[in-house]
């Protein structure tokens, strides 16, 4: 009988353990301010009301881990917040679980959440949660005039000065033919021609000797803060980030900009699947998605969140809704990152690039 | 012992009649058959955890079996296809079935990945038509291709037949910039985007200068601490050591501080008057960078063998030379310098493999003209997801290595070299 008393035992302390771990999940995103933002409007008001605990980890984008973990069949992340790209090449390729979109929770004036999301923020496999820009800023202790269009940041005789830029096609092509002063509208129809490409590289080619190449989000704001760059390509809430809560004394432009979605997918087979998708429900409510935009001037996905965008969370002044990508002001001159250009031609147009940078 | 002795075959017999050869080689035998014991568990760890892994990944390089598996009814008719007459209507009705199927099963990302680095632009031509391809009827030619002109292309169905072979040669090709095309011919991919040659040919110039710049460093180091009395040499050998025991990642750390425009070194060069202050060298994120950092990270490899050689050559052949009237110079160059090439060889080879694979310091602080072939490796591995690729460059780089390594032995000699 003893025995037996021994067993049950252990079995239900096991069964516990499991649920235990089963309430915990690991959220995968980009680090930085960025994460704080979600640390702070998502993982702690879901913690809090499902008792369950958040992992979060970092990563700088791709599919590679995510391929990794579900091809060797152990996945240890739950959600991933990725950008657009990838979360369709990543449905097609079946390493995520598909997202039914009618279980997500309704706007509170009860417009059911497939109209309330914008445009492609959601996909078969993925819930959009934030539109972030590429943008570029400058130290304005550096210059008298202030830059104010996309064909300044390529001028280095009138801006004199280093540099900042991604090492990676995407966005650059497209900036670098803005900068050579093609409206936003026609850059993806010049992109798909060789006499396109060949200008874009031709344009990266006045300033390659200025430029210092940054792969983490986290780089370009302290290249700025170091001096070791005059100007920086950047990703919006960063360069945010560091004046609003750092005080720095930088100035962006939003001419040129190219903006996109993140959105959050899981992977396949992730152990904790139902409490991935509470949490992704959760996070991607209205109030969750307007929270976040007081940490960071990403914009909100879904249409009812912009009306509750409130001020910036340690400085009431700062009115967020101003601050954001997606203002009048900041479109004017706004592209959207064609993901379906970048499936396409990635690959090929990556490669270029890279030979263009060893040459 | 006389019947033995008086064996038909003149053999040498032991007391129980059995020749002394069989006996003797039955108890080495088990000698054998007990060392070998010994040494099974390292011999199971380094196939299994080293050898296997690697060979199973190489393998990737030249085989990829993606659209084979997956394209089951389109590739053997292709296989039959001789890639210069017009597509038939029976290769476009299997291809909307293999179509079908993929979408089901969700497996039209990976072919679509698959053909997308044969041929830019085929992702969104499979994932798009995949979608539309349950309603097509036939004639299926001419619904294809209203879905999308592109299948009436011949280029799209030769890079289909290229990638219907899993044992492919396109790989190895590519990490050697050239294409391998349908009708079996092999031609350079286009000046701007050549880059892999480019980069191997950097990565042993790279090498070769930190190996260089090692020896010129080290050797007098190395001598310094062999000749200096004990008590000195001990504390000079632990300043050698230090850095040696620090992680690889603080030191190249370490060096982006001291490296960088508003770093240790270029303030020192403006107080020093060297340098202005809006004119700053540029020593990080460059070839330079590169190599100054690597030079020292590999330095105590260099030092440590050439050091334990020089330990272990008697002081007094110098003195002898000396004695007979050898100037300083000749007795060194003559007696002293040759006797230490074996420890220069072991530090050479040893810095020399080590800097080709070098990988961290590089992508900290290599920018765009300080890279190496192994963070192209690395780009393929994580970023443009193609293994087979960056398992193709990792063969040729094993090849470039093992083809140094025979040169290395012919003109040294493997057996010259000593590590203490």
């Amino acid at each position: 009988m003893k025995f037996l008393n021994l067993i049950a035992v252990t079995v239900s302390a096991l069964m516990v353990a499991t649920v235990a771990t089963a309430g915990s999940i690991t959220v995968v995103s980009w680090g930085g301010a960025y994460t704080k933002s979600q640390v702070e409007a998502y993982h702690k008001p879901w913690a809090k009301k499902t008792g369950n605990t958040v992992v979060s980890e970092d990563y700088s984008g791709g599919l590679a881990e995510v391929k990794a973990q579900v091809e060797s069949g152990n996945v240890t992340w739950d959600v991933v917040d990725v950008e657009l790209s990838d979360a369709l090449q990543g449905c097609d390729e079946g390493i995520l679980e598909v997202i039914d979109p009618s279980t997500l929770p309704a706007a509170p004036d009860g417009t059911p959440a497939t109209d309330d999301f914008m445009d492609g923020a959601l996909q078969e496999c993925a819930v959009g949660n934030i539109v972030w820009s590429t943008i570029y800023a400058y130290d304005k202790t550096k210059f008298d005039t202030a830059p104010t269009t996309m064909a300044d940041f390529f001028d280095v005789e009138k801006f004199p000065g280093k540099r900042g830029m991604r090492k990676l096609g995407k966005a650059m092509l497209e900036m670098a033919l803005m900068g050579d002063g093609v409206p936003a509208s026609e850059v993806y129809d010049l992109l798909n021609t060789p006499a396109g490409v060949d200008r874009a590289f031709a344009k990266l080619d006045t300033i390659k000797d200025h430029v210092v190449w940054w792969e983490a989000g986290a780089q370009p704001p302290q290249l700025l803060a170091d001096g070791e760059v005059t100007m920086t390509i950047v990703w919006n809430g960063r360069i945010f980030n560091a004046i609003a809560a750092e005080g720095q004394p930088f100035g962006l432009v939003w001419d040129g900009q190219v903006y996109d979605l993140d959105l959050f997918v899981i992977p396949k087979g992730s152990k904790n699947r139902e409490a991935a998708l509470d949490f992704i429900r959760f996070s991607t409510d209205t109030k969750r998605l307007a929270d976040q935009a007081s940490w960071i001037n990403y914009g909100p996905v879904r249409n009812s969140s912009i009306p509750m965008i409130g001020t910036y969370h340690s400085d009431s002044s700062i009115n967020m809704v101003d601050h954001m990508p997606t203002t009048e002001a900041a479109l004017k001159n706004a592209l959207q990152n064609d993901f379906m250009f970048w499936a396409d031609n990635g690959e090929e147009l990556n490669e270029r690039f890279n030979a263009w940078l060893a040459k | 012992m006389l019947a033995s002795q008086n064996n038909s075959n003149n053999e040498v017999l032991t007391n129980d009649g059995i020749p002394l050869k069989k006996k003797l080689s039955k108890s080495l035998f088990k000698s054998r058959l007990r060392a070998f014991g010994l040494v099974t568990p390292l011999l199971l760890l380094i196939s299994l955890g080293f050898v296997f892994p690697i060979l199973v990944f190489l393998t990737r390089g030249v085989y990829n079996d993606t659209f084979e598996k997956y394209m089951i009814n389109l590739t053997p008719i292709l296989a039959e296809w001789d890639g210069k007459t017009e597509p038939t209507e029976e290769m476009f009705e299997a291809l909307v079935l293999d179509l079908v199927a993929l979408k089901k099963s969700k497996n039209i990302g990976k072919v679509a990945s698959r053909m997308n680095r044969e041929l830019s632009g085929s992702r969104s031509l499979f994932t798009s038509s995949a979608r539309k391809a349950k309603n097509l009827e036939s004639p299926f030619k001419e619904s294809l291709i209203q879905v999308k002109k592109k299948w009436g292309n011949l280029d799209t169905w030769r890079a289909m037949k290229v990638t219907s072979n899993s044992l492919t040669p396109v790989f190895l090709a590519s990490a050697l910039d050239m294409k391998y095309t349908a009708d079996g011919t092999i031609v350079q991919k286009p000046e701007e985007r050549r880059i892999h040659i480019k980069l191997f040919v950097r990565t042993l110039e790279i090498s070769l200068i930190v190996v260089i710049a090692g020896l010129i460093l080290g050797y007098p180091v190395a001598f310094l601490l062999a000749s200096l009395p004990i008590r000195i040499s001990n504390l000079l050998l632990i300043l050698v050591l230090l850095p040696f025991w620090t992680s690889l990642l603080v030191r190249t750390t370490a060096w982006i501080a001291m490296l960088q425009g508003q770093g240790v070194l270029n303030d020192m060069f403006v107080v020093f008057g060297i340098a202005t202050d809006e004119d700053r060298f540029t020593l990080i994120y460059n070839k330079a960078g590169t190599l100054i950092s690597m030079t020292h990270i590999l330095l105590p490899f260099m030092i440590l063998p050439i050091y334990s050689v020089m330990k272990t050559i008697p002081p007094s052949y110098v003195r002898a030379a000396k004695s007979m009237g050898a100037t300083s110079w000749t007795a060194f160059w003559r007696i002293y310098f040759p006797q230490t090439i074996p420890g220069i060889g072991a530090g050479a080879i040893l810095v020399f493999i080590l800097a080709i694979s070098f990988y961290i310091t590089p992508a900290l602080i290599g920018g765009q003209d300080g890279t190496m072939i192994s963070n192209f490796i690395d780009y393929h591995m994580r970023k443009s997801l193609n293994w087979s690729l960056a398992a193709a460059m990792g063969g040729v780089l094993l090849v470039i290595v093992l083809f140094l390594y025979w040169i290395y032995d012919r003109v040294v000699g493997i057996d010259n070299m000593k590590l203490g």
